[in-house]
């Protein structure tokens, strides 16, 4: 297992430095002159320039640039936002809790859903629930999600009103901020008012982004447990006089489980940027919404380092789903 | 005595026979109603893209301020001009849905072009370089799908700037790992079977080897695969209109037509609605349809399921 584990980080190391050198080159190869890039619109007189691209080292060649760009970086160095004037690391650590809180809830609302629907597809093969559960899946698999949440909006904060259309929680509540995560504050700070607020501005985007993902793991859910279900073991299961529950939950469903852990891997991809277009429609403050607003106000440097973090998490979250699939199936080790 | 006798002659019995490839195909594919009905619309909404500056009713950037935020036609005050209704600088709807489509589809053909091509030519020369070529290819490769699809394709555009032509690259960056890993892995097991060896014994050059002997028995993958990236493509489009990154807004792009519509959710739906349905139907109908292609290009696939 630790070689296993060893292996698989020694081939990190090259992605991480091309993932470093795509970050670095971004701002270089952003049209213009980095300086002036990198101030916006003021004007700058020929001194302060000059005074700048010594600072920052650009009359350097570029691998030294790199070189420290690398080190900054290796030392949780972000670079500072040009229109806070705030660190890049600061920032990014106020509003990483909003987008795992909303990524965690479409996660795991996808999850309990989507398992129990390919489940349920699966046993039933071939009736009108499976057929009608497959179209839905797939229908939601092709959804274009910055629309279905527009749609969702309409129906629920619009026509019925029920949920709110944008942000975390009602401006009346002011919770300290703790974990980050606005359910568990508003408990810890023992207010029930403030928890139904935050778990109804929850809702909607959590749906909206766990749309894609719910899909995926009904479809492999219910391929991977039809397969599942062939098994020898499955008969000998039935052939003991276990009960079907047991047989399925117990025998078939945990071996199932296998594969659908890939595909959930692969679906934190999804996530990262189905949150853009998610925090974007509902104006929630999180890490997606931060990189699309700064290239609006062309925050090269905010930009870079949303870039880079986006590329870090993807790549650990694959690196968690390998690790799970070497503790699931030792054979996997082997490879 | 001869003539006596009739000519026996071995009629090729037609039911017996071993169809074709292309109507084995076809019998597959048609096997899947879903698939079959999604080809019909995907169809219409090709032709619909193609004959746009005939069916459409008006010029898909034409204003007309006198009939702004019109109703489609089933509602009240909706317009016989105006089928689908008009949006908020008074545009119909309908004809920006027409040109539109060609847009989609467009940007979706081309990119898969741009991914497909040079995305196979990598894997197959990494396929026949194990040692050499092949680690520094599938490491690059590693780093664009270090970054999920969308945000690699609003990495590419910060970089380029918006615009149609750069739409397509951005996209067409991130479907190319798909490829190169695809053809890498077919082309992998192919050249091992004998048939290439003989091939290879005859004396065909690494050229022909590439692209006559393997790469014909490595398509059925990639040709799935091309399916759903040119869905992914149409999708990605629109997500990047709607942030404000992709097709510049007087052109009529169906998620640019969702960005400009979102302030009118609760006076006027119909201009939320339709662009999106759009999207929908026809990410929808390509998926559907590379479902079918996949049952009938890969019976081992199918078996699984």
């Amino acid at each position: 297992m630790f070689t296993f584990l060893l292996k698989r980080l020694a081939l990190l190391v090259p992605t991480f430095i091309g993932i470093t050198l795509v970050a670095f080159f971004l701002i270089r190869l952003v049209p213009g002159d980095p300086i002036e890039v990198m101030v916006g619109e003021r004007r700058l007189d020929p001194e302060a320039h000059a005074r700048l691209v010594q600072q920052m080292g650009l009359d350097q060649p570029l691998w030294v640039q790199y070189g420290s760009y690398l080190r900054q970086t290796l030392s949780g160095d972000l670079g500072t936002s040009i229109v806070s004037r705030e660190p890049v690391s600061l920032e990014f650590a106020a509003l990483f809790p909003a987008t795992v809180e909303l990524a965690l809830c479409a996660l795991l609302l996808a999850l309990s859903v989507g398992l129990v629907l390919g489940a349920v597809a699966a046993l039933k093969r071939g009736s009108l629930v499976d057929q009608g559960v497959m179209g839905l899946a797939t229908v939601g698999y092709s959804m274009p999600i910055f629309w279905w949440g527009l749609m969702l909006i309409m129906l629920f904060s619009v026509d019925l009103g029920w949920t709110p259309v944008s942000g975390r929680i009602a401006i009346e509540y002011d919770i300290a901020t703790r974990t980050g995560f606005m359910l568990v504050d508003s408990l810890l700070a023992g207010e029930p008012g403030a928890f139904t607020s935050a778990l109804r501005h929850l809702v909607l985007p959590a749906l909206v982004l766990g749309t894609v993902p719910m899909a995926v793991i009904a479809r492999m859910t219910r391929s991977s447990l039809l397969e599942v279900l062939r098994e020898d073991y499955m008969r000998t299961a039935r052939a003991k006089g276990l009960s079907p529950a047991r047989v399925v939950v117990v025998h078939g469903l945990r071996n199932a489980l296998i594969p659908v852990i890939t595909v959930v891997g692969l679906q934190t991809g999804a996530l990262l940027g189905g949150a853009v277009l998610t925090e974007t429609i509902f104006s929630w403050p999180g890490i997606g919404k931060w990189l699309i607003d700064s290239i609006a106000r062309r925050d090269y440097p905010v930009v870079q380092a949303g870039i880079l973090i986006s590329a870090l998490i993807f790549i650990a979250a694959n690196l968690l789903v390998d690790v799970l699939y070497g503790v699931a199936d030792p054979r996997m080790r082997e490879q | 005595m001869n003539s006596a006798v009739p000519p026996v002659r071995a009629e090729p019995d037609q039911a017996q026979a071993p169809p074709g490839p292309l109507k084995e195909f076809w019998q597959g594919f048609a096997a899947n109603r879903g698939a079959l009905a999604a080809l019909i619309v995907l169809a219409l909404i090709f032709l619909g893209a193609l004959l746009a500056p005939w069916l459409a009713p008006h010029d898909p950037i034409d204003q007309f301020r006198q009939h702004m935020l019109t109703p489609p036609l089933w509602q009240d005050g909706g317009m016989a001009t105006y089928p689908l209704g008009t949006d908020e600088l008074g545009r119909c709807i309908l004809s920006r849905l027409l040109f539109g489509a060609r847009i989609s589809l467009t940007i979706g053909a081309l990119s898969v072009l741009m991914s497909m091509i040079p995305g196979v030519m990598l894997g197959l020369v990494a396929a026949f370089h194990e040692k050499t070529l092949s680690p520094p290819i599938m490491r690059a490769m590693d780093v664009l799908l270090a970054l999920p699809g969308i945000l690699l394709a609003i990495c590419i555009i910060t970089i380029l700037g918006p615009g149609l032509l750069n739409t397509m690259i951005a996209i067409a960056v991130g479907a190319l790992p798909g490829y190169t890993r695809l053809a890498r892995g077919a082309a992998l097991a192919e050249a091992r079977k004998e048939y290439v060896t003989a091939s290879r014994v005859a004396g065909a050059g690494l050229f022909r080897l590439m692209f006559i002997t393997v790469l014909p028995n490595c398509m059925a993958p990639l040709i799935v695969n091309a399916t759903l990236s040119f869905s992914s493509a149409v999708l990605e489009t629109a997500a990047l209109g709607f942030l404000g990154l992709g097709v510049p807004a007087p052109l009529p792009e169906w998620g640019t037509m969702l960005a400009s519509a979102r302030d009118y959710i609760a006076r006027a739906p119909w201009v939320v609605t339709m662009p999106g349905l759009a999207i929908l139907i026809s990410v929808l109908a390509i998926n559907l349809v590379g479902d079918g292609l996949r049952d009938a290009l890969d019976p081992k696939l199918k078996r699984a399921q």
